[in-house]
């Protein structure tokens, strides 16, 4: 009988979550060795779930292009770029991509296929000037899902309203538009059957994701938001909808619901002192250090809104209805994509609860130079959440991408001041309790 | 009696400031921070020692703070110069409850409770456009001594628009008024009122309540007081100390730890 000890469990999420990147990667330079183009999708409305029952390789160019900034190489990328008449503020992802696509898919973590088909939607307004750089360099045939802003999201469950209905009717017809250019593209029939498993691994997936980030509520925390909590948003978009990823989430849980039982804090060497929001994109130049900037002053993201609006719709409690595939499908890319646009420009309600919900006592906005999309309004909601809640706010600058534009002296200062307006806070609430 | 003290290492100058048990600046030192960081925080703080023949021993906590603070190599800590203004201004004007910090580099718009506990702030991100490097860039265009810009500027009448939202180009852009036969002093008006402008954004940022206490380097120039009280439409606090006020923050930190290092039980770290 195989026993598993904590050291076997503890850690297992950022382990796991690691080889499988890996071997995804490893998969996508397979592909590539044989000349198969692959999908290139986006987190938000990725559609993986119906390209997977094609069998394409799928590519998530915003994570192919982050990943040259965690390899610490974005700069050979962005460079090039820019020497083929980018400008600076033009989107780090696109350019990073735009210069692996010139380099013939080179790629620190193996070689990325090229385009066979694009698919993404309008929640971004660059997708669509990013799948035309495809089609001038590659001549790929890019379908994008027009997704209405509805706002008349009905509860899980419960009836669909005429107007969403009208709009979910709308996405659905587009999608039966595009597995028929799918077929064409493929010589392949589709399969309903493949598309309802599918759907059912994302379900399962997305159960395992939500109890995931409810277990951060304890205290301690029991893993980081920003840190771990990126690792396992890569696995949940790049393994949406198959078995390994729905597998690995199972294996999260158990792995967080023991830290929780355990008291396991993610800190190894110091104790939780401060419970941190996270809002916007990490600084993926200087990952692991940014990281430290916090949790060497004892501060842990309990939360963070990248998971919100990059995990593909996830953290919304809708599941897809395996007997109405295509209705649930088209549903799902509907609810999702107008929550990630909310979980973006409208969070000031969401995370006021998530204040009081993972009892944060801090809030740190990081505005990003090359995304407008993610970073517009984060002063106003930083105002909202100050005048509502009793916390401390940190507003720093940096980049996704562009390590020209983080300056980590800058950014420790204000870290560092941050953290002695809590301890003074903490120092100050304890003597009064005293 | 046992004394405290902060060495303010900043981009351009090197502020100590020396306090009794009482919290009462016993002395202080203001000196270029040069290349040499460590060598300047050494020389501040022997200055400051200087002025009243106090020898190192009797000084019990030094905290160190500025961009330089870890290289104060003979400090007991080290502390943010935001929070440090806070504290300094909140103790020489005790109704501070928004401090702008102007210094060489760097400008913060903080709000702090009674006390000096920070409750926000906002600093000039990746640009000194904002900040006394500008005042240094005008100076050298128009081949001035910094300390002349300020009186200069408060005989303008008809100040010009510096629209450069750039500190290297505001240097041209001075030329080009020149150039056009403006007056130095209306020139310099613009300059001045270029600047505060951007701090009084800062300050709307955390929200501008209760008394203003201006600290930093900037506050000997005449100019910018008057320009910023126009702006702000407020009186703003400014003593001799202003420029001292992160120093004397920092001192005052060190001093609660000295304290806490003497009772029963607790560290002085």
């Amino acid at each position: 009988m195989t026993t598993i000890t904590d050291s076997d469990l503890v850690g297992r999420g950022a382990r796991e979550g690691g080889r499988l990147f890996r071997e995804w990667f490893d998969g996508l330079s397979r592909a590539a060795a044989e000349d198969r183009g692959a999908a290139y999708v986006f987190v938000m409305g990725s559609l993986a779930e119906l390209l997977r029952t094609f069998d394409l390789p799928i590519v998530f160019p915003e994570i192919t292009s982050l990943q040259t900034a965690v390899r610490k190489v974005a700069d050979e990328y962005l460079s090039l770029a820019e020497d083929h008449g980018f400008s600076p503020d033009v989107c780090g992802y696109v350019k990073a991509d735009y210069a692996l696509q010139v380099r013939g898919g080179q790629h620190p973590m193996g070689r990325i296929p090229k385009p066979a088909i694009a698919v993404l939607t309008n929640a971004c307004n660059t997708y669509m000037k990013w799948g035309e750089i495809w089609e001038r360099l590659h001549g790929t045939p890019v379908f994008t899902l027009d997704v209405p802003g509805s706002r008349a999201m009905p509860e899980p469950g419960g009836p669909n309203p005429g107007d969403f209905e009208r709009d979910r009717r709308y996405v659905q017809d587009q999608i039966e538009e595009l597995i028929a250019f799918l077929e064409r593209l493929t010589g392949r029939r589709f399969d309903i059957d493949r598309l309802r498993e599918t759907l059912r691994l994302t379900n399962d997936m997305g159960r395992s994701w939500r109890r995931a980030l409810e277990l951060n509520r304890a205290t301690p925390a029991v893993f980081d938001a920003m840190l771990e909590g990126t690792i396992y948003l890569g696995v949940a978009n790049a393994l949406r909808g198959t078995a390994e990823g729905a597998r690995y989430f199972t294996d999260l849980v158990a792995e967080l619901e023991h830290k929780a039982a355990n008291g396991l804090s993610p800190l190894v060497d110091r104790e939780e002192r401060h419970r941190l929001i996270f809002v916007g994109v990490p600084c993926y130049p200087i990952f692991r250090r940014f990281y430290q900037l916090f949790a060497e002053w004892g501060g842990v993201f309990v939360s963070s809104t990248y998971t919100w609006f990059a995990s593909g719709g996830l953290n919304d409690p809708y599941e897809y209805d395996i007997e109405r595939p295509l209705e649930s499908l088209a549903e799902g890319v509907l609810r999702g994509v107008t929550r990630a646009g909310d979980a973006m420009l409208f969070h000031d309600r969401p995370l006021l609860e998530s204040i009081d919900e993972f009892r944060a006592d801090g809030v740190v906005y990081h505005p990003i130079k090359s995304c407008r999309t993610v970073s517009t309004g984060l002063a106003d909601s930083r105002r909202v959440v100050l005048d509502q809640r009793d916390v401390l706010c940190l507003y720093i600058e940096s980049d996704m991408m562009d390590k020209r534009v983080v300056s980590e002296a800058q950014l420790k200062n204000r870290i560092d001041a941050f953290f002695e307006g809590l301890d003074s806070r903490r120092i100050r609430r304890e003597a009064a309790g005293a | 009696m046992a004394y405290a003290a902060g060495v303010d290492v900043g981009s351009t100058q090197t502020k100590a400031v020396i306090v009794d048990e009482a919290g009462a600046i016993v002395g202080r030192a203001l000196i270029p921070t040069g290349a040499n960081v460590v060598a300047a925080a050494e020389n501040a703080f022997a200055i400051a020692l200087g002025g009243r023949s106090l020898a190192e021993a009797e000084v019990g906590f030094v905290i160190g703070t500025g961009y330089g603070r870890y290289r104060v190599e003979f400090g007991d800590a080290q502390v943010t110069e935001i929070v440090c203004h806070a504290r300094g201004a909140a103790r020489m004007f005790p109704r501070t409850e928004t401090v702008l910090d102007m210094g060489g580099q760097d400008t913060k718009a903080i709000r702090i409770r009674p006390g000096g506990d920070v409750i926000d702030f906002c600093m000039n991100d990746k640009c000194a456009a904002g900040t006394g490097r500008f005042l240094e860039s005008a100076a050298a265009a128009l081949e001035l001594d910094l300390e002349d810009l300020g009186p200069l500027a408060l005989k303008g009448r008809r100040p010009v628009a510096i629209s450069t939202t750039c500190t290297v180009f505001a240097e041209s852009e001075v030329l080009s008024w020149l150039a056009r036969d403006r007056k130095i002093e209306d020139i310099l008006l613009g300059v001045h009122r270029s600047i505060a402008s951007r701090s009084v954004a800062l300050l709307r940022r955390v929200g501008v309540e209760g008394e203003v206490t201006f600290t930093g380097g900037v506050t000997r120039n005449p100019a910018m007081v008057a320009v910023l009280n126009e702006l702000l439409e407020t009186e703003m606090n400014v003593s001799e100390e202003s420029h001292y006020m992160g120093a004397l923050g920092a001192a005052l930190f060190a001093l609660e730890r000295m304290r806490k290092g003497r009772e029963p039980g607790k560290t002085a770290a």
